[in-house]
């Protein structure tokens, strides 16, 4: 089995309700790409869950890049999860 | 190279805007937008507005569309300075100068980097009202709609908003 240290952030109401802001989690092989990753975090914990129940309004980017729930997750990535940005 | 600065601290618009065209003869307008956080927000009155945002992909992302909007409208300057941290109302939020030859230009980068900021940049809003109550502040689809007119058919990438 490859060991998958991902370095995964949470901004906004995400983060508030995961309760980090980030976190390095080694994932199993069977995650292969951000979706994957969303099941297996809402399997990690309430928080989790409840951060995940609706992926309707989550967002994420990987490697700073805004990426699709379909986006490949490989060893030492950063992938990070929010609502639709809201600056300006 | 555009001026990109994201920061806590306010700033001075006039200073700015100086800035972008002293000693230069060939700059012949410069477009300017300031964002300004309002005191109410859906008849609720606003105690303070939080910025969050994403630092590590914040400063990047705007360098490279300010980039885009230099070559795009020929620019012959341009500023973007976004505010996070503990806002008022009242404060200013976000700046940004286009500098072009002629006006059109000017104008119509400032409304594309605007456009963009609010729909592609990693930031987020939590509005805290004088009540005690606070929010999230969610994406409008007008805000989206808004920057889909400045799309070029070949440009299509995953959205953020």
């Amino acid at each position: 089995m490859v060991e998958k240290p991902v370095h995964i952030l949470y901004f906004a109401w995400l983060r508030e309700r995961v309760g980090v802001a980030e976190e390095t989690v080694v994932l199993p092989d069977e995650v292969r790409c951000v979706g994957d990753l969303i099941s297996w975090l809402q399997r990690r914990g309430d928080g989790y869950a409840r951060a995940f129940a609706d992926t309707a309004p989550v967002r994420c980017a990987v490697n700073q890049t805004f990426a699709d729930f379909s986006a490949a997750v490989a060893p030492g990535d950063e992938v990070a999860f929010f609502p639709p940005v809201t600056g300006g | 190279m555009a001026r990109v600065a994201v920061q806590e601290a306010t700033f001075d618009v006039s200073k700015e805007i100086a800035g972008l065209y002293a000693g230069r003869g060939d700059i012949g307008g410069i477009g300017c937008f300031v964002g300004i956080v309002r005191e109410y927000a859906e008849g609720r009155r606003l105690e303070a507005m939080t910025l969050e945002h994403y630092p590590a992909m914040t400063h990047t992302a705007i360098a490279r569309i300010a980039a885009e909007a230099e070559q795009r409208w020929n620019l012959l300057g341009c500023t973007v300075i976004h505010r996070v941290g503990r806002l008022r109302p009242g404060e200013p939020i976000v700046l940004v100068l286009a500098a072009a030859a002629h006006r059109v230009a000017a104008l119509e980068a400032t409304a594309f980097l605007i456009d963009w900021l609010k729909t592609k940049a990693p930031f987020w809003k939590k509005e805290t009202y004088a009540d005690g109550g606070e929010a999230w502040v969610e994406a409008r689809a007008s805000d989206e709609a808004s920057a889909l007119r400045w799309v070029k058919q070949s440009q299509a990438e995953p959205t953020a908003g």
